[in-house]
């Protein structure tokens, strides 16, 4: 048996990308981006607002944070439950103290349920952001497109129910369609918060204009680092705060770049992480050179 | 099936002859940046689909372009300021996408060695004419994009067949790194040729160090310098090699690049004992000086066992 002959041609191979989104550019070949009051680092600080049923399809894969065991598996379910009604309040209260403005991405299908959080959030300055319908609906290569058009026309129906108009999109799971940034520039969005191909932020080609990628960590995302890795809380925050002077030291160099990294509610919400917390965002609100900001602030920004 | 490749045979580290680097140095060290280009939708193979998600997986490829538009800038800096080459593990089909990284790396005098096409075609279920034909791109394309004759191979995402070694061999590649069970070069059985396994390490590579180890920056600098300071005492008996195979998108990543830093200034901190090198260079020195005086110590020893790697195998 042998490969059919197609999987030795390669249609793509070509100078820059092998697709149309956006073009290759080396970091030597970027302009230099000033972000206001002569900051250097824009930290984007992302709060994910996402519900774990207790029944997900699991299809095409499980979402980071879904069920583990048989049904009704109410240890995971309450675990992940407890973000929303404690762990959020806790960074909420955190982000107040130390001053900070933070992006939260929030399942669609949660607005009603989570009214006074989202309230909440709203009263203290931070942005919202569309989080797809809900953590069981997964944008992805085998969706038909009808389908998934269906879905974001719902996402910015039911944000609009709800009085709120927002221009930032996450995927659940970060995961798209081909067609997914087509889809969301139709519904309004200008922002994505999926890629993470530059320190800056990227202009997306769309069917319906420019979406600005505006990068989000996944080395450094603290559901990764926390439970998959188990790395210790000191670790966690001592990378982000490294990751953030490192840019910020390269700066004469290359100019204003992002840090954008998650705190995920019942990760981070715990009570012996709040230290670690208090540490990375004492470490960013006390350094003149960091601006933090959400990601729409810092998508216009970029466009200078 | 083979239960055993039958590529080597059983060697012990104890009681070797003694292999001395050039310039009497005791440990010979080189680095691999594995410069790759992962395809947004690959075709899929039989065996394994491209990407572990489905396609798109937006976060692991913008990511891995990262590595690319900004990592190996940043990489190659470092290295520089150390006066380390790289031996490049190379997606061939990089040099037609990003020809600025192979220009800046051919200025620098750094290796360039095969490890596929693209990361995400895979070597699983080819014929012996297609695995001729991407050995055979290979060579062609690199040698047009530098001038050089490629003497190394990884295979894409460590994807074999049964014939890989023997093609290779055959087409008078020096060493493959694809073979982790040594600290020392070894000969291998291939029907031809003269191929070396070169030791490279997955131990201390930093997709398993970061990924499953799930090693922090400052961790990850303290293994790579006990790993260092054990095979420089080793050494002391008989020449031993040290890898750091890397990834740019992981390793450049800016969390992380400082405290690897650290390990390579206590390595440079050794530069008396030590051969700071490229892949090519050892496997040349190796098969010139050495390669008898091995194949000749496993008879002496009454440990040859004859046959051909996945063939004639003795049971």
């Amino acid at each position: 048996m042998s490969l059919p002959e197609t999987y030795l041609t390669y249609p793509h191979r070509a100078y820059g990308m092998d697709q149309k989104r956006y073009d290759w550019r080396t970091c030597g070949a970027r302009p230099p981006i000033a972000w206001p009051q002569g900051r250097t680092l824009a930290a984007m600080i992302v709060v994910p607002i996402e519900h774990h049923m207790l029944n997900p399809t699991g299809k095409p894969f499980k979402h980071p944070g879904a069920m583990v065991t048989p049904y009704p598996d109410l240890r995971h379910y309450t675990t992940r439950d407890y973000g929303l009604r404690v762990g959020v309040f806790r960074i909420l209260k955190e982000l107040k103290t130390a001053g900070l403005k933070a992006t939260f991405p929030v399942n669609a299908n949660q607005l009603e349920r989570l009214r006074p959080l989202i309230e909440a959030i709203v009263a203290d300055g931070h942005e919202i952001a569309a989080y797809g319908l809900s953590t069981d609906h997964i944008h992805w290569g085998g969706l038909e497109q009808d389908v998934e058009a269906a879905w974001v026309a719902e996402v910015r129906q039911r944000f609009d129910a709800a009085g709120l108009k927002p221009r930032v999109w996450m995927s659940p799971a970060r995961q798209q369609s081909f067609a997914t940034l087509d889809l969301i520039a139709e519904a309004g969005f200008d922002v994505c918060l999926d890629w993470e191909q530059d320190e800056v932020p990227v202009r997306m080609r769309t069917q319906a204009g420019e979406v600005s990628a505006v990068p989000l960590s996944n080395e450094l995302d603290d559901r990764s680092l926390l439970l998959d890795r188990r790395q210790t809380e000191d670790e966690w925050a001592g990378q982000i705060l490294e990751a953030a002077d490192y840019l910020n030291s390269e700066a004469d160099r290359f100019g204003g770049r992002v840090l954008g990294f998650t705190l995920t509610p019942y990760v981070t919400g715990q009570p012996f992480r709040i230290h670690a917390l208090r540490r990375i965002l004492a470490g960013l609100a006390g350094d003149a050179r960091t601006w933090t900001a959400t990601a729409s602030e810092i998508a216009d920004a970029a466009k200078g | 099936m083979h239960s055993d490749p039958n590529l080597y045979d059983y060697w012990p580290y104890r009681d070797r002859p003694k292999v001395v680097w050039p310039g009497g140095k005791k440990l010979a060290f080189w680095i691999a940046p594995n410069i790759e280009f992962y395809e947004y939708d690959p075709p899929v193979n039989p065996q394994r689909p491209g990407w572990p998600k489905p396609t798109p997986d937006v976060v692991g490829y913008s990511q891995r372009d990262w590595g690319n538009r900004v990592g190996h800038w940043r990489l190659m800096e470092l290295m520089d300021k150390y006066g380390m080459r790289g031996s490049i593990s190379l997606s061939v089909g990089l040099i037609d996408h990003h020809p600025e990284i192979i220009e800046a790396c051919v200025a620098r005098n750094w290796e360039f060695f095969s490890h596929g096409i693209y990361n995400t075609r895979y070597s699983y279920g080819m014929d012996e004419a297609q695995e001729r034909a991407v050995i055979e791109d290979s060579i062609r394309t690199v040698q047009a994009a530098t001038g050089q004759r490629i003497r190394g191979y990884l295979a894409p995402a460590l994807t074999h067949t049964e014939r890989t070694f023997d093609l290779i061999a055959e087409y008078d590649f020096w060493y493959t790194c694809d073979l982790f069970q040594d600290d020392q070069p070894q000969p291998l059985k291939t029907a031809s040729g003269k191929l070396l396994s070169m030791p490279y390490s997955l131990e201390v590579n930093d997709v398993i160090t970061y990924g499953a180890q799930a090693m922090s920056p400052w961790r990850y600098a303290d293994v790579l310098k006990r790993h260092f300071d054990q095979l420089l005492e080793e050494a002391e008996a008989s020449g031993t090699v040290m890898c750091i195979p890397l990834h740019a998108y992981l390793v450049s990543q800016p969390h992380r690049l400082r405290a690897f830093e650290e390990a390579l200034k206590h390595i440079s901190s050794h530069a008396d004992d030590i051969w700071i090198t490229t892949a090519a260079e050892i496997a040349g020195h190796y098969r010139e000086h050495y390669w008898d005086q091995a194949v000749g110590d496993v008879a002496r020893r009454g440990l040859a066992t004859g046959g051909k790697g996945f063939a004639n195998v003795v049971a």
